[in-house]
C-alpha cells in the first residue's frame, strides 16, 4: 500500500539483486528500503517519511527505482 | 527547577553566605534533636514548594525542644495547597535588628541577570517595588565578564545605604550573584537577609530556582542535595495529556515535537520555531483566542512525530480546530510538517481543510509544502502574513467567523489591516527552527 503522500516502485527485474538491496538500505536516510535476505523490500510504514533526497535513485540502475509524489502527480527525477 | 528552603540554605552554605543555624528533619524526634543542638528559640517551617505557609499554619515558633517536637508533628501532617511537606526546617530564631531583601533574577528583556536589593526585607518584594520604589536598588551584570563587586555595591547604594552596612552587605549580594551564574539559576533570593543585634548579617530564608535544562551540568550538587533525577519540581503535576506529549517527543529522536502544556481552550496549537511558539501563543491570546495547549515544534521532526503530536492535540476534548504556525523555519521542513498534520487529520477521519484553521509555516521547502496543502484544500499563509495576523485568522475561524476558503493568503490581502508596528515585526522576523 502506498503512503498518503509518497509511493515508491522498484522494478521487478532488480528486486532480487542482493547488492542493490544492501545499497538501498544503506542509502535511504528514513529506512524506506530493507534488505530482506538479499531482496529489496519497501517498508510501507515509512513511505511518508521520504525526504525527496534522490539517494535511492542514484544508487539504483537508471529507471529501476521510482519515487512518486502523490500530492502533485509528479515523480522525482534522476540527477 | 525549584529548591526547597532547606536545600537553598545548603547552597548558600556551600558558597559561604552566612545563614542562621538550622537542620532538616523528617520526624518530630529529629526536629527536637536539631532544636536541642541549636539551643534556644527556634522556628519550625514546613518544607513545601508553595506559598502561604505562614497563613496555613506551616510556620511556628518554639521556645524549647519539646515544644519544637510537638509543632513539628503538626506541621509534618499538614498539607498546604495540596502539597505534602518534605519534612520541616528547624532554624535558630535570630535576634533581628533590620531586615533586607537580596535577590538575583534573570531579565528576559535585557538577557542579563540583575540584582534586586531592598532595605525593606521580610515582605513581598513586588509589593515593595509598587509601594516604595525608592527602597529598591537594581543593576544588571554580565554572565561572561568576571564579576565586579562594585555592581552589587551600586545596587545596594541606590537604596541610600552607606558605610558599614553597605560594606558588609556588598560581599553577600556579590556571592549571591556568583552563585546565580555558577549554578545556572533563574532566581536566587534571600528574604529576609537580616542584620542581627550584634551587627552581623545572616540569611534567614532563601529561595532558588535552577534552569531545568542545566540540571545535567549540576549532577554533583543535585546528588549532594539528594534531588532525584526523576523529580520534576514543577508547580503542578503533569497531566496525562502532557505526559503523552513528553512520550511522543522522547520516543523519536528526530527533531522536537513536545514541551506540551495543557490549557482548557478550543483552539489546538501546533506551533514552534525558537521563540515562535511563545509569540504565537501570546498572539492567539491577544486576539481573544482560547488555546487548548502550548507546544514546541522544531529541529525538523519526522512526519510521524509531527503527526502524533497533532493527533494528541486534535483528540483533546473541546478542541474545535488547530492552528499550525511557526516563525520562518530554516532547518525544519515545511513539507514534512504539512505531511504530519494532514496525516493526523486524515487518520483520525477529519477533513484537513475543515480542521486546520490556518497553516502558516514559511521557510525551507515551502513550495513543496504549499503543494501538499493545496492538494488537501488547507488555508495557508506565507511569510508576507505576520504571525500576529495568522493568529488572528485562526481565532476568527474557531469562533465561527473568518473567511473560509482553501488556498494561499498573501500579505497584500491582510497587511492593510495591521498596525505599522506589526507589519515591521513581520518583515523583520527572525529565522528559526
Ligand atoms: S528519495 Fe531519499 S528518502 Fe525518499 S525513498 Fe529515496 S532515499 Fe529514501
Amino acid at each position: 500500500m502506498a503512503g498518503l503522500f509518497i509511493d515508491v516502485e522498484v522494478d521487478e527485474s532488480v528486486t532480487g539483486d542482493a547488492d542493490l538491496a544492501r545499497r538501498l538500505e544503506e542509502a535511504c536516510p528514513v529506512d524506506i528500503y530493507a534488505d530482506a535476505g538479499g531482496r529489496v523490500e519497501v517498508v510501507e510504514g515509512n513511505l511518508d517519511e521520504c525526504v525527496l533526497c534522490r539517494l535511492c535513485i542514484d544508487a539504483a540502475p537508471a529507471g529501476t527505482v521510482r519515487v512518486k509524489k502523490l500530492y502533485d502527480g509528479t515523480e522525482l527525477a534522476a540527477r | 527547577m525549584r529548591f526547597f528552603e532547606y536545600e537553598s540554605r545548603r547552597i548558600l552554605e556551600r558558597e559561604r553566605i552566612p545563614i542562621t543555624q538550622s537542620g532538616h528533619a523528617t520526624t518530630p524526634e529529629e526536629a527536637r534533636r536539631i532544636a536541642d543542638e541549636v539551643g534556644g528559640p527556634v522556628v519550625i517551617k514546613s518544607q513545601v514548594l508553595t506559598g502561604g505557609r505562614m497563613k496555613a499554619g506551616g510556620v511556628k515558633f518554639a521556645e524549647t525542644p519539646e515544644e519544637c517536637e510537638a509543632y513539628a508533628r503538626d506541621i509534618l501532617a499538614l498539607e498546604i495547597n495540596g502539597h505534602v511537606p518534605r519534612g520541616v526546617l528547624v532554624a535558630a530564631k535570630a535576634p533581628i535588628a533590620q531586615e533586607y531583601y537580596a535577590g538575583v533574577i534573570y531579565d528576559g528583556v535585557r538577557k542579563l541577570p540583575t540584582f534586586v536589593f531592598s532595605d525593606m526585607g521580610g515582605i513581598d518584594i513586588e509589593e515593595v517595588a509598587e509601594t516604595h520604589p525608592e527602597h529598591i536598588g537594581r543593576g544588571h551584570f554580565s554572565t561572561v565578564l568576571p564579576h565586579m563587586d562594585f555592581r552589587a555595591k551600586d545596587a545596594i547604594a541606590q537604596t541610600g545605604l552607606t558605610g558599614r552596612e553597605l560594606t558588609r552587605l556588598t560581599p553577600i549580594l556579590s556571592a549571591l550573584a556568583r552563585l546565580f551564574v555558577k549554578y545556572d539559576m533563574t532566581l536566587a533570593e534571600i528574604n529576609p537577609l537580616v542584620r542581627l543585634e550584634d551587627g552581623s548579617f545572616v540569611a534567614v530564608d532563601a529561595h532558588m530556582d535552577m534552569e531545568n535544562e542545566a540540571r545535567p551540568r549540576h549532577k554533583a550538587l543535585l546528588a549532594e542535595l539528594g534531588v532525584g533525577e526523576d523529580e520534576t519540581r514543577e508547580a503542578r503535576e503533569a497531566t496525562p495529556f502532557e505526559i503523552e506529549g513528553e512520550r511522543i517527543d522522547s520516543v523519536d529522536h528526530r527533531g522536537v515535537a513536545g514541551n506540551v502544556t495543557e490549557f482548557d481552550g478550543n483552539l489546538g496549537l501546533v506551533i514552534g520555531a525558537g521563540g515562535g511558539s511563545l509569540t504565537l501563543f501570546d498572539a492567539v491570546r491577544r486576539h481573544g483566542g482560547r488555546p487548548a495547549n502550548y507546544c514546541e515544534i522544531g529541529g525538523n521532526p519526522s512526519v510521524s512525530k509531527a503527526a502524533n503530536l497533532t493527533k494528541l492535540v486534535l483528540q483533546k476534548p473541546g478542541v474545535e480546530k488547530i492552528a499550525v504556525m511557526m516563525s520562518i523555519v530554516s532547518n525544519t521542513r515545511v513539507d514534512i510538517v504539512a505531511r504530519g498534520v494532514i496525516k493526523a487529520c486524515v487518520e483520525l477521519g477529519f477533513d484537513p481543510a475543515e480542521k486546520i484553521a490556518i497553516f502558516r509555516i514559511p521557510g525551507a521547502w515551502e513550495e513543496e509544502g504549499f503543494k501538499i496543502l493545496e492538494r488537501y484544500g488547507v488555508e495557508y499563509a506565507d511569510r508576507s502574513v505576520s504571525m500576529h495576523e495568522a493568529a488572528r485568522i485562526a481565532v476568527e475561524k474557531v469562533s465561527g467567523g473568518g473567511a473560509d476558503g482553501a488556498g494561499p493568503l498573501r500579505g497584500e490581502e491582510t497587511d492593510a489591516e495591521k498596525p505599522p508596528a506589526e507589519r515591521l515585526a513581520g518583515a523583520g522576523e527572525v529565522v528559526e527552527g
